[in-house]
């Protein structure tokens, strides 16, 4: 039978299915962080259990720490006990730390990749929603509740009812200053919040063939605000190159056994999905979000639509229907998350600051993904770009994405972010957001309203 | 986990689509180490006056565990301190016209009921608490049947079966999963 990419990666991992129940299914890797474990490694504790395969878990410090450079012992008192228990659970457990300031360290889902952790083909697990992140690679990677992680922790295997496939099409070539983050901001919009629920997006066609990693990385990081349990994108050769040039990956002659066994893995010519939804990359403009959640989302140069369900996001966010959303006044301008927190994210970025300066109304903070993100930026000098333009370069960290580590944007502001989400009061009490790429992000820093890339980029 | 099979109760309305898991417990909530202690946080930013969860602070509220809310009900993060949040309160059922998955799950494991009901009936359900604030609604795992007598309403919700068995008898999946080890040990062993 033909099959499609998750049922592949579904079937090779499915340790049975009893009728009426949901299946079993193997997990190859489990990542976990300090905000969504203490309680699963209390469950654990409660049954008299430990960790079934520390070998196949890796814990990392991301969500609460501060973004400045500050020791253990200054952090704030609920932030520092989570860190402290996390690193008493690993311990205890054998479980391999990227502690809060290793060299390590970083963004749970962007530490994975980089360090070769993720791989074609496995299953990859998480406390958070943002694991679809992982599925850039060809893997089945999913965000989970605490319970969960309790499940994973103690049998490396999840309760789990069998999704339904969804095919993303994205076909042609993207114009200038359109980027990865456009495209998901565009399907998004296209799906609605709810639209994916149920389902396992597959991203397919000619444009995301295209994308590099960072982008592949951007576009499945989005699945689930749009409701959808996970993302993938078949493993090509653009996930072997990165691949190869990471530390964990495979070597030798297992690499290519494991690359052999890789390129089975796409969906097979004919298989069927159970939905499929088809967009054209080449009309695509860069896209903006106007409301509460990131389905609302506008091509940049479009007004603000109206309509009743609409109107309490408008009141929200203070936008008019009807009103062009450019020009609008920007007060605080993030690039970082781990939406766009990667390398290419930081040049785009640079791109549009170098020689320019950020408007003096406009706080504009960069925030690496990870420590390895910030010695090559560092490296390649965009430090200094950005701080010649004014911008404050940071520790690496979730940051404003969550504002739960003191970087937030004070009530009633506008923030044009590169984050994922934009629910109220996301980046702190009565904030307000703007959802966008990297490039409009630091193109509206440039100017102090919200700014069409394509303008400065001469695009 | 608590053991869930019938409950009549007084609903606190919340009428709001897409409500999502930072509205129900803002980020700055989750520095927690405990499940216990966030249903004073539940809502926290739309509980001042003249916003939409104001109700949670009334009267009327008091005593309630089931909230009634809109469409496509905790989208947004995978945190569990939502359902956490939500049982601390008091609520052991949330009506809804539809749930984001995660939430479900979450709650599910938690012994909070997520009841699945057309957009009409919700919206009668709602009608008729505006119109009535001690309306109460009875809910039956065991038949699966939400029922409003005073509003002529008896519809059925869909559960997942397993889960459902699951909160009839009070056990959680773990113990499920733990009587696998040996098939799941056994898996990893392919190659
Ligand atoms: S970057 Fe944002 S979405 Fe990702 S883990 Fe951090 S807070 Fe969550």
């Amino acid at each position: 039978m033909k099959k499609t990419l998750f049922e592949k990666i579904w079937a090779s991992h499915v340790v049975l299915q009893a009728p009426g129940a949901p299946a079993v299914l193997s997990i190859d890797l489990h990542l976990v962080h300090e905000v969504t474990s203490p309680q699963a490694f209390s469950g654990l504790r409660a049954r008299g259990l430990k960790v079934r395969r520390p070998d196949r878990t890796v814990a990392t410090m991301d969500h609460s720490t501060p973004t400045v450079k500050v020791s253990l012992p200054m952090l704030e008192p609920q932030a520092r006990a989570q860190l402290e228990m996390l690193a008493r659970n690993c311990e205890e457990n054998g479980i391999r730390l990227h502690a809060y300031g290793s060299e390590t360290t970083g963004i749970v889902h962007v530490v994975g990749p980089e360090r070769g952790l993720t791989l074609p083909g496995s299953t990859i697990v998480c406390g958070d929603s943002h694991t679809s992140t992982h599925g850039a690679f060809g893997a089945l990677a999913f965000g989970i509740g605490t319970s969960e992680v309790e499940h994973v922790l103690a049998t490396q295997a999840l309760l789990q009812h069998k999704p339904k496939t969804f095919a993303v099409n994205v076909e042609g070539a993207r114009r200038a200053g359109v980027t990865a983050k456009d495209i998901i901001l565009a399907v998004c919009g296209e799906l609605g919040v709810g639209g994916g629920t149920g389902y396992v997006l597959e991203y397919r066609g000619s444009a995301i063939r295209a994308l590099d990693m960072a982008g592949r990385m951007t576009v499945c990081n989005m699945s689930i605000e749009a409701g959808a349990r996970a993302g993938m994108i078949a493993p090509d050769d653009t996930t072997y190159e990165f691949l190869a040039r990471t530390p964990e990956a495979p070597k030798g002659a297992a690499w290519e056994a494991a690359v052999a066994k890789w390129r089975q893995l796409p969906t097979d010519e004919g298989a069927t999905f159970d939905r499929s939804v088809t967009l054209d990359a080449s009309r695509l403009a860069p896209m903006i979000t106007f409301g509460t959640n990131p389905g609302q989302a506008i091509a940049i140069d479009q007004p603000v639509p109206g309509g009743a369900a609409n109107e309490k996001a408008l009141a929200y966010m203070d936008l008019e229907a009807g009103k062009p959303l450019l020009g609008r006044k920007v007060d605080v301008v993030f690039v970082g998350s781990w939406t766009n927190p990667r390398m290419e994210d930081l040049r785009a970025t640079a791109r549009v600051l170098e020689g320019r300066k950020v408007d003096p109304s406009v706080r504009m903070l960069v925030v690496p993904g990870s420590k390895q993100v910030q010695r090559d930026a560092e490296a390649e000098g965009l430090d200094r770009v950005f701080r010649a333009a004014g911008a404050e370069w940071r520790e690496p960290g979730c940051s404003m994405c969550i504002a739960m580590n003191g970087d937030e944007v004070p009530a009633g502001k506008v923030a044009v972010s590169t984050s994922n989400r934009n629910f109220e009061g996301r980046q702190g009490k009565g904030s307000r957001t703007l959802l966008a790429s990297p490039l409009t992000a630091a193109a509206s820093a440039v100017t102090g309203v919200v700014t069409d890339p394509r303008t400065l980029l001469g695009a | 986990m608590p053991k869930f099979d019938r409950l009549t109760s007084r609903v606190v309305p919340l009428k709001v689509d897409d409500i999502d898991t930072d509205q129900i417990i803002p980020a700055r909530y989750l520095k927690v180490t405990s499940k216990e202690g966030l249903g004073p946080a539940l809502f926290t930013d739309w509980r001042a006056p003249g916003k939409p969860g104001a109700v949670l602070d009334s009267d009327e509220a008091k005593g309630c565990e089931v909230l009634l809310a809109g469409h496509n009900f905790g989208c947004g993060s995978s945190r569990e301190h939502a359902p956490w949040a939500l049982c601390g309160y008091g609520f052991r059922a949330v009506v809804a016209s539809s749930f984001a998955d995660i939430f479900k799950g979450n709650a599910l494991k938690n012994g909070l009921l997520p009841v699945q009901v057309d957009p009409e009936v919700l919206e009668r359900l709602h009608a008729a608490r505006a119109a009535d604030p001690s309306f109460s609604v009875t809910i039956d795992l065991e038949t699966q049947e939400l029922t409003a007598p005073s509003v002529a309403v008896r519809v059925s919700f869909p559960v997942d079966p397993f889960a459902r068995t699951c909160l009839l008898e009070g056990v959680d999946e773990l113990g499920y999963l733990l009587k696998h080890l040996p098939e799941i040990e056994a898996h990893e062993r392919r190659p």
